[in-house]
């Protein structure tokens, strides 16, 4: 089977400061891959390289058989084949439910306002907030916000998922609602690529565990075998920090 | 009593007023005609500018900061006298209209430069970054995301900065541009009588006072952020 | 390229000039000391029966303040300046000036110092008063000084703006840096003394405008 994602070498410096250093990763169709790893390790640069929302400065991303990293590509039209959600779910305050999900269908897809608002309002049944298509971001709940920016991904169909700590701005009593609509998603066969501190998650939703360290893959398996034994002295110490602290 | 008489036969002399109204009214048009042609020009100019640095052209910005610091530091009654006394000198000749059009326009788009610009940098990060991802390109972020929220965190610094430009169009009286304040002082050494003068005061209360409402009513309508 | 230096930038009219425009700038600078003092004081006494005061003196208040923010100033000036002998009162200039800027400038500050003192929390006015406070006392300690402090960038800016606007006092003959460029122009034929004029405006507001600039960017970033 081939890959959907494929990173190969991929590095990335913020001036001197070398964040990523050369990360090989595949992702194939239909996973669920889960990223953890100390703050700082270089998860986000990593998830924003994917749809250069960072410039990467070394290796190749290769998305679905493409090279992104080519010169000449149409990147708009690639980021509609990768969704993303946001730590800060980033909605727009300006704009009602719908017309959140709606923009890029009309804007990017060119697709009539009639033809949008059918898509948006089929999204938003998906997380469960058809009845707040017309309210605006400012009156939902901070889980109600980030389950309409999912809606605002899926939309567009995409072919791969990017989340980057999801949950970790919401009130712990609605951390639930949005990890059901990411397992539901899972379940109709999205690929995802998720970076996450909720390790409970983890282990029982992702089919391979990924833990990162300073810009690099320390380990990587299934999630049984990465948190129930894992072999790198990093990993642990990790581990035995993020489970004695919650 | 009597000095009341004098008072009201002095500031507004019924006779007075009947004689110079139809030169009032034609100063009135004048006034709003400059003001509202200064208000589209500056704002498009002050918008576009705000839109250039924003696209961040490391070579655009210093021009553009530049130009704004200038106009907001020089009082606009010496960049009228300029455009209408010195520019004929270089060769440029301006029309009163031009003068006070021109300066006017050029002082109010370098504020609202800098408040759509300050409204543009109030936003988060989060924002473009989410309209990217879903595919939009960098036009389509700042027209359909990042300018409507900017335009309305800029719109109640704007509107008061859109009347106290529109009122100084009261400046062009210095270069004989045919507004109220003009007419009306000619219309005093004409009469002997400063009821006219009176009738300009009134005249810019007619025209500011409902733009002033305006405004208000504006600004309460946009203030749906929390 | 030889006409712009000869007419806007001539070196030789500047150096003849430059010494009437220092004057000129003196009296600037006077009267900006002058009315911008008048006017904060105006303004804080507008803000205060704004927010203080009975229920006809807000009316009142209000209605003032909506009056004179709808007048353009150089209007006023003009009004009293030229309206007032007619009534037999003759104003010195520098009077007509001060109470011109003083009815004006009082309108706009009081917008500044009421939004200042809506911005203080009611419960440092009812925890200044419970220590046994006056009201006075809390309004002069506790109360205006944050006020103050919250709005320190619109005053500053106000005050810009009261500086630039001292040219309009040109328009009455009062002798500061723009009527005394206009008149160095007129008898050297030459419109360099407006251009100096211009940029020794420059070199005064510049920095004030960079501050101001600083200042407000910095608030955008605390909010
Ligand atoms: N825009 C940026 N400019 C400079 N340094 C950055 C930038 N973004 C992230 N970094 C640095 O890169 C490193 C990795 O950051 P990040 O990818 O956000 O890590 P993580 O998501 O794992 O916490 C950190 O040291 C961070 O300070
Ligand atoms: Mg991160």
């Amino acid at each position: 089977m081939t890959p959907l994602l494929e990173l190969a070498g991929l590095r990335k410096s913020y001036g001197a400061l070398e964040v990523l250093r050369g990360v090989d990763l595949r992702v194939f169709p239909g996973e669920l891959v889960c990223i953890v790893g100390p703050s700082g390790s270089g998860k986000s640069s990593l998830l924003r390289c994917c749809n250069r929302l960072e410039e990467s400065t070394g290796g190749h991303i290769i998305v679905d058989g493409e090279d992104i990293t080519r010169a000449g590509v149409n990147i708009n039209q690639v980021r509609t084949r990768i969704g993303m959600v946001f730590q800060q779910f980033n909605l727009y305050p300006h704009l009602t439910a719908l017309d959140n999900v709606t923009l890029a269908l009309r804007k990017v897809q060119g697709k009539s306002p009639a033809e949008a608002d059918a898509l948006g309002l089929a999204a938003l049944e998906r997380v469960g907030l058809a009845d707040k298509a017309n309210n605006h971001p400012a009156q939902l709940s901070g889980g109600q916000q980030q389950r309409v920016a999912i809606a605002r991904a899926i939309v567009l169909q995409p072919k791969l998922m990017l989340f980057d700590e999801p949950t970790s701005a919401l009130d712990p009593e609605t951390v639930g609602e949005v990890l059901k609509v990411m397992r539901e998603l899972r379940e109709a066969g999205m690929t995802m690529l998720v970076v996450t501190h909720e390790m409970g998650f983890a282990r029982a939703a992702a089919d391979r565990v990924i833990f990162m360290d300073a810009g690099a893959i320390v380990e990587q398996g299934p999630p049984a075998e990465v948190f129930g034994a894992p072999k790198h002295d990093r990993t642990r110490a990790f581990l035995a920090r993020y489970t004695a602290g919650h | 009593m009597q000095g009341f008489g004098k008072f009201l036969e002095t500031f507004f002399n019924a006779e007075v007023a009947a004689r110079y109204l139809p030169d009032i009214l034609s100063g009135m048009a004048v006034t709003i005609g400059v003001g509202l042609a200064v208000t589209v020009t500056g704002l498009a100019a002050g918008l576009a500018l705000a839109i250039l640095r924003a696209m961040g052209r490391g070579w655009m910005r210093l021009p553009i900061v530049a130009f704004v610091d200038i106009l907001r530091a020089l009082p606009p009654l010496v960049l009228i006298i300029i455009f209408f006394f010195a520019f004929p000198m270089i060769g440029v000749e301006m029309s009163a209209f031009t003068a006070t059009w021109l300066a006017l326009s050029l002082v109010l788009a370098a504020y609202a430069e800098e408040s759509v610009w300050g409204g543009i940098l109030s936003l988060p990060r989060g924002q473009t970054e989410a309209a990217r991802s879903t595919g939009l390109t960098w036009w389509q972020t700042m027209h359909a995301v990042i300018l409507p929220q900017a335009i309305r965190i800029a719109i109640p610094p704007l509107t008061n900065r859109v009347i106290a430009v529109a009122k100084n169009v009261a400046l062009g009286s210095v270069v004989a541009l045919s507004e109220v304040l003009n007419l009306a002082q000619s219309a005093t050494s004409a009469a002997g009588n400063p009821t006219p003068l009176t009738m300009a005061a009134a005249a810019y209360l007619v025209i500011f006072i409902p733009a002033m409402l305006g405004a208000r009513r504006l600004e309460s309508r946009f203030q749906w952020r929390t | 390229m030889d006409a712009l230096l000869t007419n806007f930038f001539n070196v030789g009219v500047f150096k003849q000039v430059l010494p009437f425009l220092l004057e000129g700038l003196l009296t600037t600078l006077g009267l900006s000391v002058l009315v911008i003092p008048l006017g904060l004081a105006g303004g804080l006494a507008v803000a205060l029966l704004a927010t203080q005061g009975n229920r006809l003196a807000r009316i009142l208040v209000a209605v003032y303040v909506d009056l004179f923010r709808a007048l353009p100033p150089l209007v006023l000036l003009i009004f009293i300046y030229f309206g007032f002998p007619f009534l037999g009162i003759d104003l010195p200039k520098l009077l007509a000036v001060a109470l011109g800027f003083l009815l004006n400038n009082a309108a706009y500050y009081g917008e500044i110092f009421r939004a200042g003192l809506a911005s203080v929390p009611a419960g440092q006015m009812e925890a200044a008063r419970s220590t046994g406070l006056t009201r006075g006392q809390a309004l002069i300690h506790v109360v205006i000084p944050q006020a103050v402090r919250n709005v320190l960038p619109d005053l500053l800016g106000n005050s810009i703006e009261v500086i630039k606007l001292t040219t309009i006092a040109s328009v009455v003959a009062l002798p500061e840096l723009l009527r005394i460029a206009r008149d160095a122009q007129s008898l050297v034929y030459n419109p360099s003394p407006v251009v100096l004029a211009a940029l020794i405006y420059l070199a005064l507001l510049w920095p004030l405008v960079r501050w101001l600039s600083r200042l407000e960017h910095k608030n955008l970033v605390a909010e």
